[in-house]
């Protein structure tokens, strides 16, 4: 992604291993409405993995992965029920 | 010297992970003992004692051959099942160097032709292109030959995944390789002793640690006219394939645990791919947000995998250990290596939250049943602890 996602939320879970930054987003996803989306920060091999699959497992939209400021990946979800 | 403590003996009640390391089959037990004895010369010499060694050591060879329909010298044992790997598919790049040095495996692989891959590449600057899955994680003939639609110097492709149990296409595979004139490596390490390997390949590796031989035994099969290289010092021992003196009483255990094992194939088999189906609908039914992964039809007998969403690996690992329970699990924190499983993530899968069971020979109907029981409190459990809403 060459242009940067404005997400309606960020989670910053540099430093965690899986699958707490799975558990975080799924802990915050009510947090953003239907069709808003969630930006999550992570350094964790897994979670280019888990993130996807989470959505998948829980019909939620993946709409890929781009970086922050400091190059750590950030993975993009789309809330959709 | 610390004691071995068995717990009880042959018995292996909870032992859930043949697929990391058969317990060893009663008759290789049996004829490992008596080989300790009779087989600890150097069957190279001339004396009694040498001539012993040499006829256990050829009866081993004869075996295994019988055993895995092939000629007996394109047996080579090796020290591990990795050395195998490594052995038989760096000999045939080594072989094929003037042709091309790239080689093409498939995304699913033993860590065992990943690392060869690695180092391969290294040492001659060859290409490696990895064929990928799909979500059972088979992989597809179609892409096996678009990738060998540029020069190749080896295809390697296993013959069941050793993580999630799917069988590969391999006599696809074998067709789309012979039309480039291709050879094919094949690790076929999860399947021997359960299942045949089609011909086709030119060279493939298996571990008798996997079938109940004992550990420290590995197959290296060279199919005769291939071209073959050694890749690593040779010495002037029996076999040319091979470096250093010949584990003589490994080599006979395993030949006779492969031997008893396919006598009884049918039955075992048939019992673990039973419990196998059981664990599958039953793991789906009752744990909340868990995907079982890989061929559900199309699957070795004896393995399945599943993964637990937001389930940490390691405490899944040790909550089971501590109900009696030993698995594997390739999720990241069990590993030491901090990366998730290859396997599960080329097939998108979950990777944390993972388990993988194997049946051992002779795991019971209610082992299988004990397991199911606690699974899903053992599950809730770590999922109340992390605070998942």
């Amino acid at each position: 992604m060459s242009e940067r996602l404005e997400v309606d939320l960020e989670l910053d879970c540099r430093g965690m291993r899986c699958p707490l930054p799975v558990i975080r987003l799924a802990n915050n996803i009510d947090e953003v409405a239907v069709g808003q989306t969630i930006g999550v920060v992570s350094e964790d091999d897994a979670a280019r993995s888990d993130i996807p699959a989470w959505c998948r497992m829980r019909k939620h939209e993946y709409l890929g992965e781009d970086t922050v400021a400091d190059g750590a990946p950030r993975y993009l979800v789309r809330r959709s029920s | 010297m610390t004691k071995p403590t068995g717990h009880s003996g042959a018995a292996t009640s909870g032992y859930l992970d043949s697929a990391s390391s058969e317990p060893l089959h009663p008759v290789a037990q049996e004829v490992l003992l008596g080989a300790l004895d009779a087989g600890y010369a150097d069957p190279l010499r001339l004396h009694h004692q040498g001539r012993d060694a040499r006829l256990l050591l050829d009866n081993a060879r004869a075996v295994v051959a019988s055993c895995l329909d092939v000629r007996e010298d394109e047996v080579t044992f090796t020290s591990s099942g990795t050395q195998a790997v490594h052995l038989g598919l760096l000999g045939l790049l080594q072989g094929r160097e003037r042709v091309s040095t790239r080689l093409v495996h498939s995304a699913v692989e033993h860590s065992a032709v990943i690392r060869a891959a690695a180092w391969w590449s290294g040492r001659t600057g060859g290409t490696t292109d990895v064929v990928g899955v799909d979500a059972n994680g088979r992989v597809s003939p179609a892409e096996v030959a678009a990738a060998l639609s540029k020069a190749a110097g080896v295809l390697a492709v296993q013959s069941a995944n050793h993580e999630v149990a799917t069988l590969q296409p391999l006599e696809e595979v074998y067709a789309v390789a012979r039309g480039r004139d291709v050879p094919v490596f094949v690790d076929f390490a999860a399947s021997a002793g359960r299942l045949d390997l089609p011909p086709g390949w030119s060279a493939a590796a298996a571990s008798a640690h996997k079938w109940g031989g004992p550990a420290g035994l590995g197959v290296l099969l060279v199919r005769k006219g291939a071209r073959w290289r050694a890749p690593f010092p040779v010495d002037d021992r029996a076999d040319r394939r091979v470096s250093g003196f010949e584990n003589v009483p490994a080599a006979l255990a395993a030949a006779a645990a492969l031997q008893a094992r396919l006598a009884e194939r049918e039955q075992v088999n048939e019992r673990q791919f039973g419990l196998v189906d059981r664990i599958r609908q039953r793991v789906a039914a009752t744990v909340p947000d868990v995907e079982v992964v890989g061929a559900p039809d199309e699957r070795l007998p004896h393995l399945v995998t599943f993964s637990c969403l937001y389930v940490d690996g390691e405490a899944i690992v040790t909550e089971l250990d501590r109900e009696g329970f030993g698995v594997a699990s390739g999720s990241a924190c069990t590993a030491s290596t901090l990366t998730p499983s290859h396997v599960l993530a080329a097939m998108g899968a979950l990777t944390h939250g993972n388990v993988r069971v194997s049946l051992t020979r002779d795991t019971t109907e209610d082992e299988v049943e004990r397991f199911l029981a606690v699974l899903p409190g053992v599950v809730a459990r770590i999922r109340e602890r992390a605070g998942v809403a």
